[in-house]
């Protein structure tokens, strides 16, 4: 990227001299690495969907031979309840929300041509795409992939025979330290990108808030990683040199781990959720045709909300053991959290109100999103207060809860976001109905699969069992556990639209105009796709925030961000 | 007139130096989660004064001087490049490097006569916490030593810039062994 003072101002004609592999692979352009993420994301997320449905075969029908897998014993069971965890969190939530549409939106909304480290950018990506194989090869490693469960806790992560995985294990936290390497990475990047480069005009109070909410979960992961790495250099010390930190006999504590653990595993949920909330909350008032309600507002809930969920982490520790006097005040943390993240959903449906709402596919999923995630964070408040949590912990209530926020975040608020800048990053329209369909289907079967799950947890299911049939009580609830199961594979069906609809678009759809959706922030004054470097000779100017619709005295509905307006009516 | 991907800055911002801070705040928070992790051991149990008194602080003393001096020849030399002299900041760079490999050089011979007097990383909790703790502290000695030497090899020295990122990161890792040592030898 780096060029001599003699560029080119034809950024078309430069593109094609870098040849297939530097365009593709070895690109150091945001856009393809935002790409690059994407597609290892949307990979990872077949594995894990294809995980999960293996993991629901056996749930409905236990110990049946699962078409195109074949039986489940108790210890492959293990194996997929981690891996489904570890891969959707960090190998499809992050890459795809934080990843791709972080790399593909910030220099584009804040108007710089490239990161402010184009280089280590690329070599973010490539070390993600390394922990993606190494994760892939712990499959197939003696002895299987980890099944210590996503969280690992020691002492069954901690010594090869609680478990019998040995170098699966092993590769799996080196996937993880290859992956979080990855984030730091780009961490860096985002935040100095948007502190360094914004164009003439973008202050801060200016930026879109999808920046806004990148900044703050890159922000979060950045500092609520350290306590894990640490952690997990500890776990691997113990186990391959016989270190002691997690072996009660030793003088260690295996509790040490859990506090490490959840002290980045809170404050991780919400890099997973501000960026899908900042997708939703750029989409609204595009297609609400209204500016934000309380654009500042949200962005101090939103650092509110950062900063408490670093002294929440021992919520998820109610029945650990721990000193039960710490239950009291995380209780009260985790309960005052709800505050700054209610005031963003107000402002969300505020947005809203006396909009002229568009209902195109990007808004379906953002309301879609803003329906299923007030579910998720309702259920949050019962596994919030200890005396509930004691009694629902480690129960598929808790299963039904994560997935109600954190599948609303992936697929609802990542959809949102897809579908919206789909036209900007491949140049090409995407079909209306199909993408309706879509999201139709998914609405429907996604609570046919996780609303059940509340129920049955109520009832006493606990998390990770291979076989309720085992469980006597619970017998006479598998038939929640075979609607949730026909629901999952419907959902998996839903997505068929999806596929054919992307394929067909990327083949022959529509070329897609500069701004197909009539919004005012800075991408869609470029081509659609952009060019390397984004704009040509000239790089926008900024005179006014992001969200200025349906503007009193103005012909059009909406008024982009570098506009310049000769004299303001008065 | 070229586009370059080297986007204007807004004056007065040096990314390079941003996001080191960035990268060392995220290092803070390395070291921190071990070192409260530490702390919170130490606390809660009674033994480790015996433990720890099989240490030698001579040597660790000496060790802190050799890093602290480092740290200062660091400075001299960003401070000389920024004269735009043209020697100092190769001597005082690799005068960092050198003190650098000495403080590696006599923790390597702290660990082998400890190893050798019984106390391996399985002896107990606190042996756990000593190498794991020193341990990663010394990559990061060694990491600065690649970067220093990286500089001297490019030879681009007259940059006080470069100078300045490579020194930020060389007294942080200065600044870790400041909380270790007394942690681990002398409380």
């Amino acid at each position: 990227m780096r060029e001599s003072g003699a560029g080119t101002l034809d950024t078309h004609e430069h593109h094609a001299e870098r040849g297939f592999w530097r365009t593709y692979v070895f690109s150091t352009d945001h856009k393809m690495i935002g790409k690059q993420y994407l597609s290892l994301g949307l990979f990872w997320a077949v594995v894990g969907g294809l995980l999960a449905h293996v993991m629901r075969w056996q749930l409905a029908w236990p110990d049946t031979a699962v078409p195109g897998w074949g039986e489940v014993g108790p210890e492959t069971y293990n194996v997929l309840v981690t891996m489904h965890g570890t891969i959707m969190v960090f190998f499809v939530a992050m890459p795809i929300l934080l990843g791709a549409f972080g790399n593909f939106l910030i220099p584009l909304m804040i108007g710089a041509r490239d990161m402010a480290f184009p280089r280590l950018n690329m070599l973010s990506v490539w070390v993600f795409a390394l922990a993606s194989l190494v994760l892939l090869v712990s499959f197939f490693v003696p002895g299987g992939a980890a099944s210590a469960g996503w969280t690992g806790y020691p002492p069954l992560s901690a010594k090869v025979e609680y478990t019998g995985v040995n170098w699966g294990l092993n590769l799996w936290i080196l996937a993880h330290a290859l992956e979080f390497a990855a984030f730091l990475m780009g961490g860096v990047n985002y935040l100095t990108t948007a502190i360094a480069l914004r164009v003439p005009g973008m202050t801060f109070f200016r930026l879109p808030l999808v920046i806004w909410q990148q900044l703050t979960a890159t922000t979060l992961f950045l500092l609520s990683v350290g306590p894990l790495i640490a952690g997990a250099v500890m776990l691997l010390l113990d186990r391959i040199i016989g270190t002691h930190f997690y072996a009660a006999e030793g003088g260690g504590d295996p509790l040490l781990w859990q506090h490490l653990f959840w002290f980045f595993g809170h404050p991780e949920v919400y890099v997973i959720l501000l960026p899908a909330v900042g997708l939703v909350l750029d989409v609204l008032p595009v297609f609400a045709r209204k500016p934000i309600f309380g654009y500042r507002w949200i962005i101090y809930s939103t650092i509110a909300a950062g900063g408490l969920s670093f002294i929440v982490w021992a919520h998820h520790m109610f029945v650990s053991g721990m000193d039960p006097r710490l239950a009291m005040p995380f209780s009260i943390t985790t309960i005052l959290i709800s505050v700054p993240f209610a005031y963003i959903m107000f402002a969300m449906i505020a947005t809203l109100y006396k909009g002229s709402i568009r209902f195109d596919t990007p808004m379906l999923w953002a309301l879609g999103f803003i329906a299923m995630f007030i579910v998720g964070g309702l259920t949050g408040i019962f596994n919030g207060s200890a005396p509930a949590d004691i009694y629902i912990s480690d129960t598929y209530f808790v299963v039904a809860h994560f997935h109600y926020t954190l599948f609303s975040s992936v697929v609802f608020g990542g959809f949102a976001g897809f579908y919206f800048w789909f036209p900007k990053m491949f140049g090409r329209l995407l079909s209306e109905p199909l993408g309706k369909i879509h999201f139709w289907l998914t609405l429907v079967f996604f609570n046919v699969t996780f609303f059940p799950l509340h129920n049955i947890g109520l009832a006493g299911m606990m998390r990770r069992i291979a076989n309720p049939l085992e469980y006597e009580y619970l017998v006479p609830h598998q038939w929640i556990n075979v609607v949730a199961t026909v629901g999952a594979i419907l959902l998996l069906a839903s997505q068929i639209p999806f596929v054919v609809n992307v394929v067909w678009s990327l083949l022959a759809g529509k070329t897609a105009p500069k701004n197909p959706w009539e919004a005012n922030t800075l991408e869609w004054t470029a081509p659609s796709p952009p060019p390397p470097l984004n704009w040509g000779a000239t790089l926008p100017v900024v005179y006014r925030g992001a969200y200025e619709y349906s503007l009193p005295d103005m012909a059009e509905d909406w008024l982009p961000q570098d506009r310049a307006l000769a004299a303001r009516s008065r | 007139m070229a586009i370059s991907a080297e986007a204007p800055a807004i004056p007065g911002i040096l990314p390079g130096k941003v996001g080191v801070w960035w990268f060392l705040a995220s290092e803070i928070m390395l070291f921190g989660g071990l070192i409260a992790s530490f702390i919170v051991f130490r606390l809660g149990s009674g033994g480790w004064h015996g433990e720890a008194a099989h240490l030698s602080v001579p040597i660790a003393a000496v060790n802190t001087l050799v890093l602290l001096t480092s740290s200062l020849t660091m400075v001299q030399a960003f401070a000389t490049a920024e004269r735009g002299d043209q020697r100092g900041p190769r001597t005082y760079l690799a005068l960092t490097i050198l003190l650098g490999l000495a403080f590696l050089g006599i923790k390597a011979y702290e660990y082998t006569s400890e190893i050798l007097a019984g106390f391996t990383p399985g002896t107990g909790i606190f042996w756990s916490f000593y190498y794991t703790m020193t341990g990663l502290h010394a990559l990061h000695v060694l990491a600065g030593a690649v970067v220093n030497s990286i500089l001297l090899g490019a030879g681009r020295l007259r940059n006080p810039h470069r100078l300045e990122l490579a020194g930020l990161y060389w007294h942080f890792v200065d600044v870790v062994w400041i909380f270790l040592f007394p942690l681990l030898y002398l409380a």
